[in-house]
């Protein structure tokens, strides 16, 4: 019952600040209501006791995406800006995607019929992840890790380099 | 084990148990988060304000003046003055502000070591929540705090609070790393990430001495980037006075202040108990092999008594830190963390790595 109470609760605010995500007109406060429903769903990630995922969720999304959100914001935009408001075609096609993909999801929630599974739910312990991570047996993870790890050095590179200044050599001549 | 008798354990077992038999398993529950809750509050505000007297004492020995001597006998109960002043002062709003956010940036930054002092352990069996992702979950939810760093700044609308904000931003994203790597490195000689199960195996000797020279580079590592992540001197450049007037929280005024304040304090206690914890041994009383007569005296000492020890004596190295360097510079403090602190910590976890694998850290 009370696992239940937290889920509503925790449902309400993830509902209420997505719409508030998408419908404010300033874009720092759509950062934090964004902010808001990450956490939320760490909660639920916390009520269901999956604790790795939940602290994944904080580190990866809570305080890295959403400061590295903030941080461009503050670094682009002013306090004073605000978003320019539809006009009435862009809001009438929104609508219409909008009708259009909750049917859709509605339809396939529906129509699947959720049986709960006899098998024992895999193990969620933090040994139990990481020795999933790095084994490339069964229900092993090695080669997505891998590939995940170099991509993410590709980026960081090429991040580097984009940042990375040159320096000017000035000819004195040209001072003169 | 002669210390075992200061267990907290059969404490909180009777009180759950008296409860449960005279009230109804959901009241249970509301009654005990009830009393955590107010344990926690009591703490905080209790031991925010000595620390606050502390520092203030210590700056004055530094500078061979006596510092508060007025108020109570040693000038005692100054800051507890300090707060009754702060909390009747006029909450001031400037006009121009985002108001929603305004008001959100103070609870993120002092909601923040709230969630992070839960999974200290102070004392044998004075743990409120033990995970088995304990150091991570430190860490996952001390990387949100910055947020609310950031909201301060912009939400003021004032050129100062905006540099301060992201100056603040920059330093503790940059250090968070070099403080989570420290703490892998310690996560690999334990083993496990459990907070309790971390201090139950320094039973036979701490870690920064089981863990020979990675573990001491790490604790070295761990003590400048928590210095660095809680904003204090030689890295306080967020708030230099002389430049920034107050940083990030200029605009604020009456309690909102106090909650920066206050939560400025409780970080560096949150940073010392965990490298209490991690490093040197958490509750567990200082022993040394074969001395089994000095062991036995040790042993009388609570482990409450330990913890704060331990913990107040870091939290003096840190003081020592602020009132003895110069701030640092902007590219001085980016260039110490990436190009220093950085590659030193990776190749740390290297070492540590090799040193588990060959079998040479018990």
């Amino acid at each position: 019952m009370n696992s239940d109470l937290m889920f509503f609760i925790l449902a309400g605010v993830i509902l209420v600040f997505s719409v508030l995500t998408v419908t404010t007109r300033r874009i720092l406060r759509a950062a934090v209501y964004l902010l808001f429903v990450l956490i939320s769903t760490a909660g639920l990630y916390f009520m269901l006791n999956y604790n790795f995922l939940a602290a994944v969720q904080l580190t990866v999304y809570a305080g890295g995406i959403v400061v590295l959100i903030i941080f461009s914001i503050l670094l682009t935009s002013h306090i004073s800006e605000r978003a320019v408001v539809a006009n009435w075609k862009q809001s009438l096609l929104s609508a219409l995607a909008i009708v259009a993909g909750a049917t859709l999801t509605l339809i396939s929630v529906f129509r699947f019929s959720f049986t709960a599974s006899p098998e024992p739910a895999a193990p969620s312990g933090v040994k139990d992840i990481g020795a999933a991570l790095i084994s490339y047996g069964e229900n092993g993870y090695a080669l997505p890790f891998e590939v995940v790890s170099i991509l993410l050095l590709a980026a960081m590179i090429g991040a580097i380099i984009v940042a990375r200044k040159e320096k000017i050599k000035v000819d004195e001549k040209d001072l003169k | 084990m002669a210390f075992e008798k200061y267990d907290f354990t059969p404490l909180t077992q009777s009180i759950h148990q008296g409860l449960l038999e005279n009230v109804s398993p959901l009241m249970t529950m509301i009654i005990e988060w009830t009393i955590i809750g107010l344990l926690y509050l009591v703490f905080v505000a209790v031991f925010g304000l000595f620390l606050v007297y502390a520092e203030r004492k210590v700056c004055a020995a530094f500078q061979q003046r006596l510092g508060p001597m007025r108020v109570g006998p040693w000038g005692l109960l100054q800051t507890i003055a300090d707060f009754i002043k702060l909390l009747m002062k006029e909450l001031i709003q400037p006009k121009s502000v985002d108001s929603f956010l305004y008001n959100l940036a103070p609870f993120v930054v002092i909601i923040v070591p709230f969630l992070t002092i839960s999974v200290l352990p102070f004392a044998p069996g004075l743990q409120s929540l033990d995970f088995d992702i304990g150091v991570f979950f430190v860490t996952a939810v001390s990387s949100v705090g910055v947020i609310g760093v950031l909201l301060a700044g912009w939400a003021s609308n004032n050129k100062y609070s905006l540099i301060g904000g992201m100056r603040s931003g920059a330093q503790i994203v940059s250090y968070e790393l070099s403080v989570g790597m420290s703490l892998i490195t310690m996560i690999i000689l334990a083993g496990t990430m459990q907070i309790s199960e971390i201090v139950e195996l320094q039973r036979n000797g701490w870690f920064i001495f089981k863990g020979h020279i990675p573990a001491v580079i790490a604790f070295f590592v761990f003590v400048i980037a928590g210095t660095a992540e809680t904003n204090r001197g030689p890295f306080d450049l967020a708030e230099a006075e002389s430049e920034l007037t107050a940083g990030f929280h200029t605009e604020y005024s009456g309690i909102k202040f106090a909650f920066f304040f206050l939560a400025e304090y409780i970080n560096l206690f949150i940073v010392s108990a965990m490298a209490v914890t991690v490093f040197l041994g958490g509750w567990m009383p200082f022993h040394v092999g074969g001395w089994d007569g000095f062991n036995a005296i040790m042993d009388l000492i609570p482990g409450l008594v330990w913890f704060f020890a331990k913990v107040l004596g870091i939290i003096f190295l840190i003081m020592w830190f602020k009132w003895t360097f110069p701030r640092l510079r902007i590219d001085q403090i980016l260039t110490l963390e990436w190009k220093y602190l950085l590659p030193i910590n990776l190749f740390n976890i290297l070492l540590m790595a090799f040193i588990v694998l060959m079998g040479w850290h018990w």
